[in-house]
């Protein structure tokens, strides 16, 4: 069964359409990345699936169940998605205790101070964060309660849009680890949006490269690893990247 | 050497906590001649926190103390808020690491672009536009017509970010204060936009400090670099040199960015300790 | 006590009940390092001292008649005065602090709660709710609030429990306003669209994450429109559809003293003053809580 399969995906807002025809399959315990263009239907193929993007038209499906066209208090535990933007996806009048106990809250779930230590922990944020309020943490701390928030519920899935690209490389090589570690124990699937190459490299296994709204190629890691990614765009890509091209 | 655009002593930014004083930035000094600076660190360093406090942008109750803050021959350190109004913007801007976030929601982007260049420089609506949808397409927004008509939340996080260039590039300031300008960016992009800066640099004579936490970047892009950790700055260097830096910190971040042909299971991390004590 | 003090403030709280005392002493003392604020305060506290204790304070009673001396000038014996019925005044202001204090309160309990919850719904959802529910709020609005009272009172019958519907059901339209304002600004925000994700309910999203948004500017607007809302229940009072006489209504007071403004001025005054001072309390009180409850502004953590 696939985590996540797209067929014929057509998404639009309003009278514009962004993105066309996208068909992808994610395996249950794969990662998989979406790079490409600014603007090219990235982040709206990530809210489409969490329901966020409510029109349109073709199939989602998430470990076999069809996707509805809005969000759904049982598919928050399967799976969670982390924003792009860590300065506007924290509630501004919520501490970060608050933020990370809130989905337990929706659920119903107990030992609420536990998870919420244990949550802060494992993004390496230190307790005397716990009390704070976003205006007060830096960008980098601010991203790392917004992944600790979607692991609170434990969800199968992770749909991270560019979830480092706010942090400096030190933080990002504790969150790659971390992300790593997280699907190697508890066998998580990612779909997982970015721009840095090389973060798909090292965590994995398959791309897509996106353009224009389209999905332009379909490439394994070693593909990229490599430099032999077939498509004229994703080749530009990898070139502004700094990777040396082999033939494709 | 002519004196130089900026220069700052011992700029201290303090926030008070119940338990006493905490200094985010500790005493840093810097000058900067119409150059490029890249300030790199990591999170929490005071990257932000520095950039923010030579616009006076620092918000109650944090604190703000330098010896000497010189703009261009102005001492922003006395000078009112109202004259500093009229400088951001004009002469100093800020591209704030939270693109979207710093843009009024219930304003299209095309109104706040405009309103960015009329308030220093009042023009005909007809021009202003024109001059708007230029900009986008300088920042390569692909279809600056139907952008310029969006309100931020309908744009996409790399997009809002090059919005956020564009507002401070229009009014040609003479010093650029760059957050983190291009995180959300794709690389091609990214180098198309740094491009469009460095232009700027280079033909009005523009300074520049980028504050990036990409290393690789900021080489690129500056000519100087000043490492941050701790609100402190522990190693400065010509950006050709980064990569023969000595300081354990600036070689510990330098090993934690992966590679192209990734393959080690484990990327190695900051080992803190390393130089807490120093 | 300094242990105490110490583990209020505590930079790393160890429980949530730590953390929510000590941001609550946080921002008590806040609120008393405002002068303003403190000055605010102490008139409110003034005001519900006296009205809770009003039989012991006034030296008179607030009804009781004494013709001969009517229309006093202020003296050792009745401080404030007395008016054309020879009530002593200072006895009527202090008894009046009940009904103000009471109109006030009710007031805001019941519209501040409905036009935030109008408002916000209106903002959260947009559409054809927000159509209908501002189409409503106009219709309100665009009505002189002081004629659309009398308009219900007219209907409900006169009193003082009339009075105070009628002017909860016309000052709600504002918050509504303002709330819907607001929510808008931030209902596309991610930080919304992450507590849909994680299954929480419309009416949880609203009740916990879009109100307190709007909380704070509500709470301003309605400290600063208790002066308004004690003058249309002077301006009931004045046309007979408030509090009734003899009740000791401060707008009632003034009305009555209208006629001897010119020779025995201390008649219409004396109300007047109160009523300045109460509605100056509440804009002082009102600003210093719009300094606390925005933790942008809040110092420490
Ligand atoms: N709510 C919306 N209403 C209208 N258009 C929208 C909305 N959200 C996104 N768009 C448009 O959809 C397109 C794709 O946006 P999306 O956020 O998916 O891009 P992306 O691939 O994530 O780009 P980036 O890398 O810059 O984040 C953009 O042209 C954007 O303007
Ligand atoms: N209002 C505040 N009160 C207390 N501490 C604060 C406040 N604002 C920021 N800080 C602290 O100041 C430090 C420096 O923050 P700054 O935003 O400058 O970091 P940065 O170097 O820009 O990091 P990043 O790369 O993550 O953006 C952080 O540790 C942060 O927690
Ligand atoms: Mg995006
Ligand atoms: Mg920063």
């Amino acid at each position: 069964m696939n985590a996540i399969e797209l067929t014929r995906l057509d998404i639009a807002y309003g009278p514009a359409r962004v993105v066309h025809d996208v068909s992808l399959a994610v395996a249950e315990g794969e990662s998989f990345a979406l790079v490409g263009e600014s603007g090219s239907g990235k982040s709206t193929i990530l809210k489409a699936i969490a329901g966020l993007a409510p029109d349109w038209t073709g199939t989602i499906s998430v470990l076999g169940n069809p996707r509805a066209h809005r969000p759904e208090r049982d598919f928050a535990r399967t799976c969670q998605m982390v924003f792009q933007d860590p300065y506007g996806s924290l509630h501004p009048r919520k501490t970060v205790d608050d933020c990370l106990a809130e989905p337990l809250a929706v659920h119903g779930l107990k030992g609420r101070d536990e998870r919420v230590k244990a949550a802060l922990a494992a993004v390496g944020l230190d307790r005397r964060f716990r009390f704070r309020y976003p205006h007060q943490l830096s960008g980098g701390q601010r991203q790392r309660v917004a992944i600790a928030r979607a692991l609170m519920l434990e969800p199968r899935i992770l749909l991270l849009d560019e979830p480092t690209s706010a942090l400096d490389v030190s933080v990002q090589a504790e969150i790659l680890n971390l992300l790593k570690k997280l699907r190697r124990e508890q066998g998580l699937t990612y779909l997982l949006v970015t721009h840095n190459l090389p973060v798909v490299s090292f965590l994995c296994d398959r791309l897509a490269v996106m353009r224009h709204g389209r999905i332009v190629e379909v490439a394994h890691v070693e593909a990229l690893k490599t430099g032999r990614l077939a498509d004229p765009y994703s080749r530009e890509l990898y070139a502004a990247s700094g990777g040396a091209l082999q033939p494709a | 050497m002519t004196a130089p655009l900026l220069s700052i002593k011992n700029l201290t930014v303090t926030f008070p906590t119940p338990k006493g004083p905490v200094e985010v930035v500790r005493g840093i000094s810097f000058s900067l001649g119409r150059e490029r600076l890249g300030i790199v660190g990591e999170s929490g360093s005071g990257k932000s926190m520095t950039g923010r406090s030579i616009l006076k942008l620092i918000r109650p109750p944090g604190r703000v103390t330098a010896d000497e803050m010189v703009f261009d021959g102005i001492d922003l350190a006395s000078l009112r808020e109202r004259r500093m109004r009229a400088l951001r913007g004009a002469r100093i801007s800020m591209v704030m690491q939270d693109p979207k976030f710093s843009l009024n929601p219930v304003m299209t982007v095309g109104e706040q672009i405009g309103e960015a260049l009329k308030t220093h420089r009042p023009m005909p609506r007809r021009q202003l536009r024109a001059r708007v949808l230029e900009m986008l397409e300088a920042v390569r927004i692909n279809e600056p017509e139907r952008v310029a008509d969006l309100y931020p939340h309908e744009v996409s996080g790399g997009m809002g970010q090059r919005v956020m260039i564009a507002m401070m590039l229009i009014p040609e300031p003479d010093l650029l204060i760059a957050d983190e300008p291009t995180s959300a960016l794709d690389v091609s992009v990214q180098a198309q936009v740094l491009d469009i800066i460095d232009e700027l640099v280079r033909r009005n004579g523009m300074g520049l400090i980028l504050i990036s936490h990409d290393l690789g970047l900021v080489a690129r892009y500056c000519d100087r670099i000043l490492v941050m950790n701790g609100g402190e700055i522990v190693e400065e260097c010509a950006a050709r040199d980064l990569d023969k830096a000595r300081h354990p910190y600036t070689r510990g971040l330098l090993a934690a960015m992966p590679r192209m042909d990734e393959d080690r299971d484990e990327l190695p991390v900051l080992d803190r300790s390393a130089w807490a004590a120093t | 006590m300094s242990a105490v003090r110490d583990w209020l403030l505590d930079d790393s709280p160890a429980s949530r009940l730590q953390a929510s005392l000590g941001r609550s002493w946080r921002s008590f003392s806040a609120l008393m390092r405002n002068p303003l604020a403190v000055a605010g305060a102490l008139i409110i506290l003034a005001l519900i001292v006296m009205a809770v204790f009003a039989p012991w304070i006034a030296p008179y009673s607030a009804i009781g008649q004494d013709l001969a001396n009517r229309l006093a000038p202020p003296s050792a014996l009745h401080w404030m005065g007395t008016d054309e019925l020879g009530r002593d005044i200072f006895s009527r202001v202090v008894f009046g602090s009940r009904i103000t204090l009471m109109i006030v309160t009710m007031v805001a309990v019941i519209s501040a709660p409905i036009g935030l919850l109008v408002g916000a719904i209106s903002g959260y959802f947009g559409g054809w709710t927000d159509r209908v529910l501002m189409g409503l709020t106009d219709i309100f609005l665009s009505m002189p609030k002081l004629i659309l009272a009398l308009a219900f009172v007219a209907a409900l019958g006169p009193g003082i429990e009339n009075a105070i519907i009628a002017i909860a059901i016309t000052a709600w339209p504002v918050y509504a306003r303002i709330a819907r304002a607001e929510t808008i600004t931030f209902r596309d925000s991610e930080f919304i669209a992450a507590v849909q994700l994680q299954g929480a309910s419309s009416a949880r999203v609203i009740l916990r994450h879009v109100l307190p948004l709007c909380a704070s500017s509500t709470i301003i607007r309605v400290t600063l429109d208790m002066a308004g809302i004690i003058l249309t229940a002077a301006g009931l009072g004045f046309l007979g559809l408030g509090a009734q006489p003899p009740l000791p209504e401060w707008g009632a007071m003034i009305s009555s003293g209208r006629n001897f403004i010119l020779d025995q001025w201390w008649v219409a005054t004396m109300p007047g003053f109160a009523i300045i001072a109460v509605s100056l309390g509440f804009c002082f009180l009102g600003d210093g809580l719009r300094d606390v409850l925005d933790p942008k502004q809040r110092d420490g953590r």
